[in-house]
């Protein structure tokens, strides 16, 4: 590891043993004098992909939202404008970006609340066996396929599916179409309202919110808790005072992905809810057939604003130690 | 405490309750790819037969989205291995200026949303007119796969002794056999845990895909057609449940191999 960084110094001093001959013995010597070679060696071919490729194309976007389209001929022109980002101030704009962050702080909240139990139960009760099952058990949603798991949450929101068969077989249907029936979050059926929208959301993004905050749990010394015991604190208190002020940080921490990914996300509320856009799909339909790259770039930079204004209170709260 | 009191009853159920919503709706695909109904999504399913694992066999676009989907993913996360080793080589090694900006720079393609770096992507291929190609998906996707590789590889070497390296030096090997016989041997597992967490990714990819990919088809671009507008339920079901077994085998296996010492494998996806 510290290869040549820690030890000897650079001063080249007479050597002891001679040169080593051929070329692989001859590079091999190099690196050894000039360690700062090897690290330059190491750093340029992924500093160049990521530099040109990534770090280039964000670029392109960010010019991109400073170009306009030509109206009449619906070509792209290549002259810095604001009037793109004027169009964002549309009252059919703002809608979209209104409703996108709504949804991202609902959905956030929601997963916060039931990833606690599941964290805090992995992380203070399980022990052996359990704990790798807890592991594996949040793991293996966490990493199989995107597609699928909205597919999975279509068959079930289906009008003829699982969930309404449920609702039937308990004689809850009553219940059901009483919510369907309420003004924002009801529609037609389940999946297509943004109530399911929500659903598919939170079980998506679910285990982006388990992971840290059982990590942030898991580093709450026990004697922490004992002292509070042995101070006379009843569990709740305990709870209350020691462990969910220092749980915190890891739910702010998975609050980064849920909240980002749900401002960036096109796919779920198009296969599940209304037709009312969210940034994801109001960039996703400007970029494709309409061909308006400016206005799909001058949207896609709301949801990195919005990050970065995120990233930057949760910084604050020590989330990032949490990560 | 913990070990004197028993689990609070609400907080089993409340905890085993999450863990049945985020199996269930997965093992839910299983039962379907099995149904005769190919109409509609009926449940519980009219009976059940094994006729559409044949058909979908028979499919030939299956097996063309299959087939572009495994190359993309193998030369992504070939990319991705290389480039990931050595940007995780070398912030180890050394410190030095700008390397906490390295982590970030490495890390950022998979905390933005996807959906940033895909219309980004699309943004510099319309300026710099390039047409869309396979190398046009190889390029999204290695460029979010190096986080991954480099999370599994940086956590190794700082497991992996420093004084280690130094003795190889010692007794005379040069960097190079240094490399092929002390380091990579370390670094071995982690590799291929990072690899096949890379695949993964890949294989799955949906959203940098749709920017890049423009008439290409690969398995997950397959699968979103199906889903906005349903032809062939049944063969989507089956193609569902095998992307389900496919993904899984290698998220298994890196935890099998990553299992002692750093469960960092799926780290941060």
């Amino acid at each position: 590891m510290s290869v040549a960084a820690t030890t000897l110094s650079r001063s080249g001093g007479p050597a002891i043993l001679e040169g080593r001959g051929g070329l692989f013995g001859a590079l091999s010597d190099l690196f050894w004098r000039r360690p700062g070679l090897l690290l330059l060696l190491l750093l340029a071919p992924p500093l160049a992909w990521l530099g040109i490729v990534y770090l280039g194309s964000l670029a392109a976007l960010l010019a991109h939202s400073f170009f306009s389209i030509d109206a009449f001929s619906g070509l792209i022109v290549y002259e810095p404008t604001l009037r793109t980002y004027g169009e964002l101030l549309l009252p059919a704009n703002i809608d979209i970006i209104v409703r996108t962050v709504a949804m991202a702080a609902i959905v956030t909240l929601a997963s916060a609340a039931i990833a606690f139990p599941i964290a805090y139960y992995a992380a203070r009760y399980a022990r052996g066996k359990w704990k790798a099952l807890f592991y594996l058990g949040v793991m293996l949603p966490l990493w199989s396929s995107y597609l699928v798991k909205v597919y999975a949450w279509k068959l079930i929101l289906a009008k003829e599916g699982i969930l309404n068969w449920l609702f039937a077989k308990l004689h809850m249907t009553w219940l059901l179409e009483a919510w369907l029936s309420l003004p924002v979050v009801g529609g037609n059926s389940l999946s297509f309202s943004y109530t399911g929208t929500f659903i598919v959301f939170v079980y998506a993004w679910l285990p982006f919110m388990i992971l840290p905050i059982q990590a942030a749990l898991e580093r709450v010394p026990v004697s922490l808790t004992e002292a509070s015991a042995d101070l006379g604190a009843r569990p709740r208190q305990t709870f209350r005072h020691v462990i969910f002020p220092l749980a915190l940080p890891g739910i702010v921490a998975g609050s980064i992905f849920t909240f980002s990914l749900t401002l960036g996300d096109y796919i779920i509320p198009q296969i599940v809810g209304t037709s009312r856009l969210f940034i994801g799909q109001a960039v996703y339909a400007h970029q494709g057939t309409a061909g308006n790259i400016p206005l799909a770039a001058a949207f896609s930079v709301v949801p990195i604003v919005v990050m970065g204004f995120y990233l930057w209170g949760a910084r604050r709260m020590g989330a990032f130690n949490a990560l | 405490m913990r070990s004197e009191r028993a689990t609070p009853l609400g907080l089993k159920v409340a905890a085993g309750a999450g863990l049945a919503f985020l199996h269930l709706p997965i093992l839910l695909i299983f039962v379907y790819a099995f149904t005769t109904e190919d109409k509609s999504y009926q449940w519980p399913p009219p009976g059940f037969t094994a006729q559409w694992l044949a058909v979908t066999w028979n499919r030939p676009d299956v097996w063309q989205a299959l087939a572009l989907s495994v190359k993309v993913a193998a030369i992504s996360t070939a990319i991705a291995l290389v480039l990931g080793t050595l940007c995780a080589a070398a912030v180890s090694q050394s410190r030095f200026f700008g390397r906490e900006t390295i982590s970030l720079l490495v890390i950022l393609p998979i905390a933005l949303p996807g959906i940033i770096t895909g219309i980004a992507l699309r943004s510099a291929f319309s300026i710099a007119e390039i047409p869309f190609s396979f190398w046009t998906i190889v390029l999204g996707h290695a460029t979010f796969c190096v986080v991954v590789v480099y999370n599994n590889a940086v956590a190794r070497f700082r497991r992996t002794s420093a004084s280690l390296i130094e003795a190889s030096f010692d007794l005379g090997a040069d960097g190079f056999q240094t490399f092929r016989y002390v380091i990579l041997p370390n670094l071995g597992t982690a590799l291929l845990a990072g690899g096949m967490l890379a695949f993964a990714l890949s294989f799955d990819e949906v959203i940098v895909t749709t920017f890049t990919a423009g008439q290409q088809q690969t398995l997950p671009i397959w699968m979103l057609e199906e889903l906005v507008r349903p032809r062939q339920r049944p063969v989507t079901n089956v193609v569902a449940m095998v992307v389900v077994i496919v993904t899984l085998i290698p998220i298994l296996a890196a935890f099998y191999i990553t299992r002692d010492g750093d469960q960092i494998a799926g780290g941060g996806k």
